[in-house]
């Protein structure tokens, strides 16, 4: 009996100790490995910093626009397929980048976006199938083609993409700080 | 007791004999006080054990939003109307919820035992879980609707389910996503998360980390059921009360970041107005009225149950007005039920019609004291100049007038 009554601390404390090495409240779920975070993380911040090793150019992006099925739906041009356009109309120079309409390599603030979308959704029906360096060529090539750069032999890497200067990048409305409770719009009744 | 089942047995071999007599003919009919049965029946079948159907005369159904074509040019699904004016009470059958796509897409045809949900990113523990470790954690059931940002009605549209079928609400069973960020830990400065689903696109967007701890939902069930395919099974993202675009179907990971990551997503919501942006993230005080509404037929003059739901991104519809007069008067309609926090909400309201020519419209006032408004309103509000189109910014919540003409057909009014 004394026995018994000095175990159950010593019980509890290692229980306790056991309890204490898993992080969580609930010790449901298991820790990834960095290969496998890695593996699954295809996120790019605008900063660019997740973007992988690897280059390419608008001269090797217009070949790839071919053979990797792009210009099936966008047109051989990016302008005249059943998918969304993806080269601004010939209106000349516009102040307002948004008057070219709803075009991303155009109107998307940030490089990393055009090529974030390419990596992970492009080619209809073979998404995530290009390479680092095939999405780099892309995005360059698309982006040469709406006069955003305009050396064809510009290397796009993890250094230089992010740092390309959109027509928008300052342009556009962040939305608001969002709290519980609160009206959408200070100022506004609706 | 066994007299009773026998006298059971034989009131059951009976009724099966009169129906299989009415079945026959009404030539045939029993010189019995009763009334005649239906005239024919359902055989029931394997099939019919596992699983109900509905009525061969029930015939509601969803369709294409927009007048563009679904399948689209691809064959791929793409934006699907639920049938509003069919609806009972303020659950949307699963079978018949909205439906939207970021490119039109196939469904993820997902083995939810194979299905795995990452949370990793600013936190202390990244995190891997299966389904049944997700059903594992604390759960809550709650009420609440989702709307496409393109649920704005025009002058060109028939049917309610036309003008507002892109919102359904239902009821939806999950662990709160701040349980998850909690067992995760989030870090200082981690001010957003990215939600990602698993289908071709990879459909992902950024949302504020106060929402995300505030009331965001990792849905397995909705409706009593896992969540559906075209609803995002085996696991869906819900934001209550934001445009339907942030409820990441098929969800796959959680990344939480330190900053707005501009995916295609959040490119597709981007403008250039403040105002803009600010309104079309929380959906504001909504409301339309379903019975009666465009198409529909007042059969003659007399009383009328005018129904219809309400809605609000920001909390609890906390009344709802009707006017009969194209908005001269508003009489307070009665809310049916408790009203719950970004659900569907059922009003109703008594009235006699007289035969003359009139409008029909509701307006939603929410708990924050947000006002449904008006088109003439929102183009005061923003100075539009006479004659020119009015447009709503953000999400579309202005008030839907229905014209009753004096041969009882109902018309949208929008001008």
């Amino acid at each position: 009996m004394r026995l018994f009554k000095l175990l159950i601390p010593v019980v509890l404390l290692l229980s306790f100790a056991a309890h204490a090495q898993s992080p969580t409240k609930y010790g449901v779920g298991r820790t990834p490995s960095a290969e496998e975070i890695a593996a699954w993380d295809i996120s790019i911040a605008p900063t660019g910093e997740e973007l992988p090793a690897g280059s390419g150019t608008a001269d090797l992006g217009a070949q790839l626009f071919l053979e990797k099925g792009c210009a099936g739906c966008h047109g051989t041009n990016g302008t005249d397929g059943l998918a969304p356009r993806l080269v601004k109309r010939d209106v000349g120079v516009l102040e307002n980048a948004w008057g070219y309409g709803r075009i991303l390599p155009i109107r998307s603030p940030f490089a990393t976006t055009v090529w974030d979308y390419i990596n992970r959704g492009m080619p209809l029906g073979a998404e995530g199938t290009l390479t680092p360096d095939e999405v780099y060529s892309i995005t360059a090539y698309l982006l040469y083609l709406n006069d955003v750069i305009t050396d064809d032999q510009m290397v796009l890497d993890q250094d230089t993409l992010p740092k390309i200067k959109m027509p928008n990048q300052d342009n556009w409305a962040q939305v608001p700080d969002w709290f519980p409770n609160q009206p959408r719009l200070q100022g506004y009744p609706y | 007791m066994g007299s009773k089942k026998q006298n059971r047995r034989e009131f059951l071999k009976q009724g099966a004999a009169i129906a299989g007599g009415a079945a026959i003919g009404a030539a045939s009919k029993t010189a019995s006080a009763q009334l005649e049965g239906p005239e024919r029946y359902i055989h029931g079948s394997d099939d019919m054990v596992a699983y109900g159907s509905r009525s061969r005369f029930v015939t509601s159904e969803r369709i294409p939003h927009g007048g563009r074509h679904s399948p689209d040019t691809f064959g791929l699904d793409f934006h699907i109307a639920t049938p509003l004016q069919d609806q009972y009470g303020v659950i949307t059958p699963s079978s018949l919820f909205y439906m939207g796509t970021t490119r039109g897409s196939y469904l993820p045809d997902i083995d939810p035992d194979k299905h795995r949900l990452m949370i990793h990113g600013l936190v202390d523990n990244p995190l891997l879980f299966t389904m049944d470790e997700l059903k594992r954690l604390p759960s809550v059931t709650r009420m609440h609707f989702v709307e496409c940002a393109g649920n704005r009605a025009n002058n060109r549209m028939t049917t309610v389910q036309e003008t507002h079928g892109m919102t359904s609400n239902a009821e939806w069973t999950g662990v709160l996503l701040s349980t998850l960020l909690e067992e995760a830990g989030v870090k200082e400065g981690a001010e957003w998360i990215v939600a990602e689903g698993i289908e071709e696109v990879k459909g992902a967007s950024s949302i504020p980390m106060t929402k995300a701890m505030d009331d965001c939902l990792l849905c397995y069930a909705m409706n009593g059921e896992p969540v559906r395919p075209q609803q995002g099974f085996p696991l869906r993202l819900l934001v209550p009360g934001f445009e339907g675009i942030f409820n990441v179907k098929w969800l796959r990971r959680i990344k939480v970041v330190d900053q707005y990551y501009m995916t295609y997503n959040d490119y597709g919501h981007l403008t250039q107005d403040p105002a803009t942006a600010a309104l079309g993230y929380q959906i504001g005080p909504k409301s339309v009225i379903v019975h009666p509404s465009g198409g529909m037929q007042l059969p003659g003059t007399g009383y009328y149950q005018v129904s219809g739901l309400a809605w609000s991104g920001g909390g609890k519809v906390d009344r709802v007005e009707v006017t009969t007069d194209g908005g001269q008067t508003w009489f307070d309609a009665e809310i049916r039920g408790e009203p719950q926090p970004m659900a569907h909400t059922l009003f109703a309201f008594d009235w006699e019609w007289d035969g003359s020519e009139c409008e029909l419209q509701s307006r939603c006032i929410d708990e924050l004291g947000q006002i449904q408004p008006s088109r003439q309103e929102v183009g005061e509000f923003w100075n539009t100049p006479p004659g020119e189109r009015i447009r709503v910014r953000g999400q579309d919540n202005s008030i839907q007038p229905w014209r009753i003409h004096a041969d009882g057909s109902v018309h949208n009014a929008i001008i």
